[in-house]
């Protein structure tokens, strides 16, 4: 049985880019975590890709979505921050069998862990409204934790490669570094 | 009763008092207990409803060692007859028990269920009763009235039991490693208790009772039916043997005196005094760590971001983040306990005597309030980004994890961290109210 381990692995490098060929369940070994098994950290952090259809007729609502997370960005840039994410894509896309979502997320935080403080963010943004626009999305969302829990797992589609340029690195360690770069440049700049 | 009490005021004639108020106990005894069938279990209930401790009843001022605090684990509702549907309605958590949880919260290692003591990790154990009392005489006179009453009951006995006691001097609570402790509680709202400065606002009722709006909204996704679930909290028992010898050992290695405090406090947050590390980061402070208006009046993101005063991985940080975490209202937590063996005498060599802390602590769900605790504050090695650390008090500690101590101009960091305390059982328990406990008394009399 794993145990929450590390969650850098002992050989990380980040000067060697590195790739990670993940099996079908998305982990290597069963890690039981609160809400269901944990998949492991890659050279691509932690991250998530839920797809789902979209109820019909919704396209232009989820669309509109787009500029609403743009301008609640501008509006608090640190927004959302407490997901420590380093990308999102959101996607629409129909290859023969309906239209489909897709959200996908880059991150720091292990998905089991920070669930709660996501979801309770993505309610406070009104992310969590874009949901309603897809099929199988729980009506009771706005009490029933577990429901919203079940559904992200459930139409979670897990990575069988990922691959890091800068392996394991967070979004944090990146910026602590340039702002050390910028930094380090006004001083050199000074001792002109 | 139908329907829900939208504004939800404290039904205090029906909350167990245990969660609401704390009794000035100095000894108490825990009993866990299995039921042969369950007409001997409701059996046994039923001559206890009448002794159980009602938040109406008991105060903060006076110890009544007629009141009994009841709990009972999942395989314990079980085992009076609630039927099936019922039992399905309750949390996945709960339904599985702690033993079954260790991975999640991270007791592996010699923290693992297969090493508990008092059956407590055997499915048999069914409930938990509690008795508090002024002074172990008086908790003695207590022990024997309810071996007197378990003779008689049929078909219901004692798995294993902890006799408590407040270690001296009296005058304020503290443990075995002498750090003080009950500094940081959650009030609730609606009991008219003004928080401490630091202990930020009132929390909704709902977040430890069930029935009543939390901080999120209505109460929603109780168990079933409501007579069961309406005015009952959830809690989690956890028993800490503390290893007192090699604990000061450990801070004998670090210097003289001052240093040793100084080395107490990092691991804690707080001196031993209870003065937290935030306001006086240099020096001990017994007049702050006494006064309850000041030592939990900080922060950390605004006060000390980097750890400089209180290290980011120190107990209390993890325990409580304060404002370097969000949602914090949906994460707090009632903790009850005590100590259990005797003291040992400052000076003497480890006797090998069992003693430590036995802890509960009260929520409205176990998976989001103590498991969040446990597996993202207390034994996640990357907390704050950490790498290799757990909560140096009571963490999962097997000899290899680190501790950093912010410093300037270089960082300390020990590395190979002893375990200091070994949790030698745990369970989850529902008290219910006791409108349920007479429900639960009465199953199979045509309910």
């Amino acid at each position: 049985m794993a145990t929450p381990g590390p969650a850098r692995p002992k050989e990380s490098d980040w000067t060697k880019p590195a790739a990670m060929a993940i099996p079908k369940e998305g982990y290597f070994a069963f890690a039981q975590g609160r809400y269901g098994p944990i998949f492991p950290k890659t050279p691509a952090c932690h991250g998530f890709s839920v797809v789902a259809k979209v109820k019909a007729g919704r396209e232009q609502a989820v669309r509109d979505y787009g500029k609403s997370i743009e301008e609640a960005v501008k509006n608090d840039p640190s927004v959302l921050a407490p997901l420590k994410l380093h990308y999102l894509r959101w996607i629409l896309f129909d290859v023969g069998s309906g239209l489909h979502f897709m959200y996908q997320g880059i991150f720091d935080t292990d998905f089991d862990k920070y669930l709660e403080d996501a979801v309770a963010l993505f309610v406070k943004t009104g992310i969590t409204t874009v949901f309603v626009n897809l099929e199988r999305w729980p009506d009771d969302w706005k009490t029933n934790l577990s429901a919203v829990v079940k559904f992200f797992r459930e139409h979670q589609c897990p990575s069988f490669l990922e691959y890091g340029e800068y392996p394991y690195v967070t979004a944090d360690e990146i910026k602590k570094a340039l702002k050390l770069k910028s930094a380090f440049a006004d001083m050199l700049d000074l001792m002109q | 009763m139908n329907g829900r009490t939208e504004h939800g005021a404290l039904e205090l004639e029906d909350i167990q008092h245990f969660l609401m108020s704390r009794p000035p106990a100095r000894a108490a005894r825990y009993e866990f207990l299995t039921f042969r069938s369950p007409a001997y279990g409701r059996a046994w209930l039923m001559g206890l409803i009448d002794k159980v401790g009602t938040a109406k009843a008991v105060g903060s001022n006076q110890v009544d060692s007629r009141w009994v605090t009841i709990g009972f684990t999942w395989n314990g509702l079980q085992a009076l007859g609630v039927d099936e549907a019922s039992l399905a309605t309750f949390p996945e958590e709960y339904r599985q028990g702690m033993a079954a949880r260790a991975e999640i919260l991270g007791t592996t290692g010699a923290n693992h269920p297969d090493h508990w003591v008092g059956n407590l990790a055997t499915p048999n154990l069914h409930a938990i009763a509690i008795l508090f009392a002024r002074d172990v005489a008086e908790r003695e006179r207590c022990r024997q009235e309810h071996e007197r009453y378990l003779v008689q009951c049929a078909g219901v006995e004692l798995l294993s039991s902890l006799d408590l006691e407040a270690l001296p001097p009296f005058d304020y609570a503290h443990e075995h490693f002498g750090y003080r402790d009950r500094l940081s509680q959650p009030v609730i709202e609606g009991t008219g208790v003004e928080p401490t400065p630091g202990s930020g606002p009132p929390i909704k009722p709902g977040e430890f009772f069930l029935g009543y709006p939390d901080e999120e909204g209505p109460a929603a996704g109780m168990p079933q039916p409501e007579i069961l679930f309406r005015n009952g909290s959830y809690v989690a028992y956890l028993m800490m043997k503390e290893h007192v010898g090699a604990f000061r050992d450990f801070l004998r290695e670090h210097g003289e005196t001052p240093e040793q405090e100084l080395m107490a406090a990092k691991l804690m947050g707080r001196w031993r005094s209870g003065a937290p590390l935030v306001l006086t980061p240099d020096k001990d402070d017994p007049s702050l760590g006494a006064d309850l208006q000041r030592n939990n009046a900080f922060t950390y993101g605004d006060m000390d971001p980097h750890g400089y005063a209180c290290p980011l991985g120190a107990h209390i940080r993890r325990m409580n983040p304060r404002d370097t975490a969000v949602n914090m209202n949906r994460r707090k937590m009632i903790r009850r306990g005590g100590t259990y063996g005797p003291p040992l005498p400052e000076g003497a060599p480890e006797d090998g005597i069992e003693r430590g802390i036995a802890a509960f602590v009260g929520c409205a769900s176990l998976v989001r309030q103590f498991e969040f605790a446990m597996n993202v504050w207390a034994n996640d090695p990357n907390f704050h980004e950490l790498g290799k650390e757990r909560d140096p008090i009571f963490g999962t500690q097997d000899g290899t994890l680190d501790m950093t101590i912010p410093k300037r101009p270089i960082r300390k960091k020990i590395r190979g961290l002893p375990a200091f305390t070994t949790i030698r059982g745990g369970a989850y328990f529902f008290l219910p109210g006791i409108r349920a406990l007479r429900y639960l008394a009465s199953l199979g009399d045509g309910h």
